[in-house]
């Protein structure tokens, strides 16, 4: 036994924490509910870590799900990355509405779908656990009831997420159609050599869907308008958990799957990535609120985290989970800085270096692993996923136009370190700051660094 | 087709919801060509999941409706501003 406890976990703790909101109403038990519920689900997620470390590779549910060494360490990052999140913005997640446990209980239930994501081996968990991740996010999106921002993100994101369902199931449809299997491998041995029109619509089908949901462009129109309209405290669990778990589920799709007819998609892919760094960044840069620039930047980010699938190596698959882990990690740092301030422009962050250097601090180091300037992980992953795109040995042009368009990222993520630092305010920011949230960010950072200076923890 | 023409967001809802029978037609299509009963069990699957998401989007639907008295989803252009 092990290896899928962490679903089984997942689940059972999110049913929990519904029946704690029915017992009480008083947020700080919710609070507290909703942190073990993580920690929980970090320590089964370790167990069955353990567990597949010793025994191997297992399979479950007529192999419907395959739980390797892998997938069960990146349960463990993934997991321990949403606790540290609820660690931080807790507090906030009360504030948003009236239904205080629900938001934990759909988290929860979020986590169901990424592990899911993590281990499919069957076409139908795949649509099953994107489902799971997506649905739960509709509703967190339009958590604020009262504020019509919060309404419109919802809805779009819904219409946007229902749109790529179907276009989903239709790839995986047209890939049945053509292999007469939903399994990974028994697709794997159907795709060798030369493929006909059929499975490549497919394939093609399943590259929009899955760019929808990682927010690729040309299908990341949404992205900016749903992460600004989302509260901000549930903004950075939707960039960061969810579309991590996304690229996973992408990853293991196209190298599992798909990974004998390489040469006919990899074009593709190509187009994506530089089409998604160039408008990422480009649009990035013009943007007045920071939170809005935080959306563009994650497009951005996308656009690198599509090298590691671009690139069929062992290297790429490493290097996503070490690219997932520090962006989680960097994004959640600013956005706990951001939510602080009242004011969402680059104006709002004026002088802040000044009256609360904490907050400034910890930024800094967090914008500056985005930006990816060496020690702070941030470096060493966007190094890692170009690295794996250069084993493939393939069309270093590309190559070259990311860390162009990573020298341009520099620029906005510096706008907020220089509003901070070199900008003085004219008004007085008020923040109310407990000593206990302060020490998280400054652990965060810690983190932040300290993964940058031994990436092996997570590559190993 | 429908999902990219229309502005109403329950007839996009409904279109959404001809793409996955046009999925499920599909399937079982395929299902008796290969003899194979995964893709009827698929076609289970995704009925019970379209159900879901469905309730959930009227819900979310129903919320718009009540602040701005209206299904248009030209309205949500107003995020951009």
């Amino acid at each position: 036994m092990g290896g899928m406890l962490g679903i089984v976990a997942a689940a059972i703790l999110g049913v929990v924490m519904m029946f704690v909101g029915l017992i009480s109403q008083k947020s700080s038990v919710i609070r507290i509910a909703g942190v073990a519920c993580f920690l929980i689900l970090v320590g089964v997620t370790a167990f069955d870590f353990s567990a597949i470390h010793e025994q191997g590779t297992q399979l479950y549910f007529n192999n419907m799900l395959s739980v390797g060494i892998k997938a069960s360490w990146f349960n463990v990052l993934i997991s321990a990355c949403a606790f540290i999140y609820i660690l931080i913005f807790n507090n906030h997640i009360t504030k948003v509405g009236k239904n205080d446990a629900e938001y934990f209980a759909l988290m929860l239930f979020i986590m169901v779908g990424v592990f899911m994501l993590s281990t499919y081996n069957h076409l139908l968990i795949l649509f099953i656990g994107i489902e799971i991740l997506s649905i739960p996010q509709y509703i967190l999106a339009g958590s604020d009831k009262e504020n019509i921002k919060s309404n419109e993100a919802s809805l779009k994101y819904f219409l946007m997420g229902a749109f790529s369902t179907g276009i989903l199931l239709m790839g995986i449809t047209l890939i049945y159609g053509s292999v007469g299997s939903f399994e990974i491998g028994n697709i794997a041995t159907a795709f060798q050599g030369e493929v006909t029109a059929l499975p490549m619509i497919g394939v093609i089908l399943l590259i929009i869907a899955f760019g929808f949901k990682v927010s690729a462009a040309p299908m990341h129109w949404w992205t900016a308008d749903v992460y600004d309209g989302t509260p901000t405290a549930i903004t950075p669990f939707m960039a960061t958990i969810v579309k991590v778990a996304a690229f996973i589920g992408f990853i293991n799709l196209f190298h599992g799957a798909f990974g004998n007819i390489h040469y006919s998609w990899k074009l593709t892919i190509a187009i994506l990535i530089c089409v998604t760094l160039f408008i990422g960044n480009i649009t990035a840069v013009f943007q007045q609120s920071v939170k809005r620039m935080l959306a563009y930047s994650s497009i951005a980010q996308a656009g690198f985290m599509l090298f590691a699938v671009f690139a069929l190596n062992d290297t790429a698959e490493k290097s996503i989970i070490y690219y997932g882990v520090s962006y989680t990690l960097a994004s959640i740092g600013v956005f706990a800085v951001l939510i602080k301030l009242k004011d969402y422009t680059y104006e709002g962050f004026n002088g802040l270096g000044k009256s609360h250097p904490l907050y400034a601090i910890t930024a800094t180091v967090c914008l500056l692993s985005l930006a990816g300037i060496p020690v702070t992980s941030g470096f060493f992953a966007k190094y890692f996923v170009l690295t794996a795109a250069m084993e493939q040995g393939l069309w270093l042009g590309i190559i070259v136009f990311a860390v162009l368009m990573a020298a341009i990222s520099i620029y906005y993520y510096f706008r907020v370190i220089r509003a901070m630092y070199f900008t003085s305010s004219t008004e007085e920011i008020t923040i109310e700051s407990n000593p206990m949230e302060q020490i998280l960010l400054v652990i965060n950072a810690v983190l932040v660094v300290l993964l940058g200076l031994f990436p092996q923890f997570i590559l190993g | 087709m429908g999902v990219l023409m229309r502005r109403n967001a329950i007839v996009i809802l409904m279109c959404v919801e001809l793409m996955l029978n046009a999925v499920n037609l599909l399937l079982v299509a395929f299902s008796t060509l290969y003899g194979d009963s995964d893709a009827q069990i698929f076609v289970f699957f995704i009925m019970v999941v379209a159900a879901a998401e469905v309730s959930i989007g009227l819900a979310i639907i129903v919320l718009m409706y009540r602040k701005v008295q209206s299904v248009d989803i030209n309205i949500l252009n107003r995020l951009k501003n």
